[in-house]
């Protein structure tokens, strides 16, 4: 991913912080790029030390960055939880940032404060990934959705893409439908009236001109949708138990589902599951939940060589 | 009530606010002092006269006239205020166009309306606005906070941290 320009890397020395800050031609680029990382593993890294700050505790996105170091031939120092960190004596953010950025080449944090990437971002010259930020913005998830969607339909555009679930709280789905608006798209969101997409996201689609329709009963929408894209309904979300019982079930995806839809369908979910996808669905051609965690590998590599501004051998 | 004080160019001195007299339903009309230095606030939108001059502060040399919910012609109602020995700062009228994006402002100097202009917000609000989300990083007392303008009118803006958007309705000054 180079400038025609300038012929250095269109994000060397950026930090990666939100999906608004960058563009369609931007994303296009990456996404050419990533796909060259998959399976690739020159050690081009080596020498590299990442700084993985995990103020909250995360699985698969810190163990994630850590094989994409490791298979480019880095280092990881860091902790994965903010208890063992100086953050438990009281020690900033800013602080914390200003230490750890004399102990490796680029950062990596995830934190509970919404806003708390950027400001790491502008306490430190070096590169800086928001590994999530509360609520807000996650956006190596996105690239990674954004990258299985591409491989498993060949094309970003003219496509009928359902998410269900969760609508309301999922910063996954939030991002992913905000970039979705660079592209021609037709979006159906499924979702119990509770956990409906917040009025400033259906502005956005607004007014970026995006087609888009709101239904609680998925089957009334699900013909001829290439992706369906469910997200977790949390219990937590719910101030009734009984409330919860009842929209539990109601977005439950399984084998029969996917072929009384019929076509062919792609199902994308961001892990970790509840009950919202049946592990029959899990040898179903279209299921591409476990690509995406693989494709999580092959984005963070690119996204760490990118901002280091190392290119490829 | 709108100005109307002579062309300024025309060097004619005659009281800017003399004649300033508020159109009121039927005949009847509120007589209001000429303003000799100072600012009047026109076309407020109505309400929010009150909040405008908390954002200018409670200490004023001279007098204060504040007019609420007059008739307009634009906007149908309006307020306005008219404060004497006082002119308004370049941070007041942003702040203020965050409250009322379409109210004009006229700098009067010795009877003379000197400069009359509707604001314009940049594209970036800094220690103006306090973020109403509490998991925000920049709810900190340290910290700065920081705005971007999307849209004027009606207003939207978003913060530069945890990138909630704000309606004009949920903007709270600090």
């Amino acid at each position: 991913m180079t400038s025609k320009a300038t012929g250095t890397p269109v994000l060397a020395g950026r930090d990666l912080i939100s999906m608004r800050d960058i563009s369609r031609e931007e994303l296009l680029a990456f996404l050419d790029e990533a796909s060259a990382f998959e399976n690739y593993t020159h050690p081009i890294l080596h020498g590299k030390v990442l700084g993985s700050l995990f103020f909250e505790p995360s699985t698969r996105t810190n163990l994630s960055f850590s094989s994409a170091m490791h298979r480019l031939g880095g280092n990881v120092i860091g902790f994965a939880d903010a208890k063992v960190s100086s953050t438990a004596k009281g020690e900033s953010l800013v602080d914390t940032i200003r230490v750890v950025e004399n102990y490796c080449d680029i950062v990596l944090i995830r934190h509970p404060l919404e806003g708390a990437a950027r400001l790491a971002a502008e306490s430190t010259g070096l590169p800086v990934i928001n590994a999530g930020d509360g609520t807000n913005q996650h956006p190596t998830q996105t690239l990674l959705d954004l990258y299985t969607i591409r491989q498993k339909r060949g094309r970003l555009d003219n496509l009928k893409i359902a998410f269900i679930g969760d609508l309301k709280y999922s910063r996954t789905v939030h991002s992913l439908i905000e970039t979705l608006t660079h592209f021609d798209n037709e979006i159906f969101l499924v979702s119990p009236p509770t956990l409906r997409m917040p009025a400033e996201f259906l502005e956005e689609l607004d007014a970026r001109g995006t087609v888009y329709s709101e239904d609680e009963d998925f089957f009334s929408i699900a013909s001829d949708v290439d992706i369906l894209y469910t997200t977790r309904i949390q219990q937590e979300r719910f101030p009734d138990a009984v409330e919860y019982e009842k929209v539990k079930n109601a977005y439950r995806i399984d084998r029969a589902s996917i072929e009384r839809i019929g076509g062919s369908v792609t199902v994308m979910h961001p892990l970790p599951r509840l009950q919202e996808i049946s592990r029959d669905l899990d040898d179903y051609p279209g299921s591409a939940y476990f690509d995406q965690a693989r494709n999580g590998v092959t984005v963070r590599k690119a996204v760490l060589s990118m901002l280091l501004g190392v290119s490829r051998e | 009530m709108s100005e109307q004080a002579a062309d300024p160019r025309s060097g004619e001195k005659r009281p800017a606010e003399a004649r300033a007299a508020v159109p009121q339903s039927g005949d009847k009309q509120i007589k209001v002092t000429a303003l000799r230095e100072g600012t009047v606030i026109d076309h407020l939108v109505a309400g929010t006269a009150l909040k405008v001059l908390t954002v200018l502060g409670i200490k004023f040399e001279g007098a204060v006239t504040i007019g609420l919910n007059l008739d307009s012609r634009k906007a149908g109602r309006k307020d306005i205020i008219k404060i004497e020995k006082r002119e308004v700062t370049p941070e007041e009228v942003s702040r203020i166009a965050l409250i009322s994006p379409r109210a004009s402002f006229s700098i009067i100097r010795d009877y003379q309306v000197v400069d009359k202009f509707t604001p314009t917000l940049p594209e970036q609000i800094e220690n103006m606005i306090r973020c109403p989300n509490p998991s925000c990083v920049s709810t900190a007392p340290w910290m700065s906070t920081k705005f971007t303008v999307l849209r004027t009118d009606p207003i939207r803006v978003r913060c530069h941290y945890c990138e909630r958007s704000l309606r004009k309705e949920e903007i709270e000054l600090l």
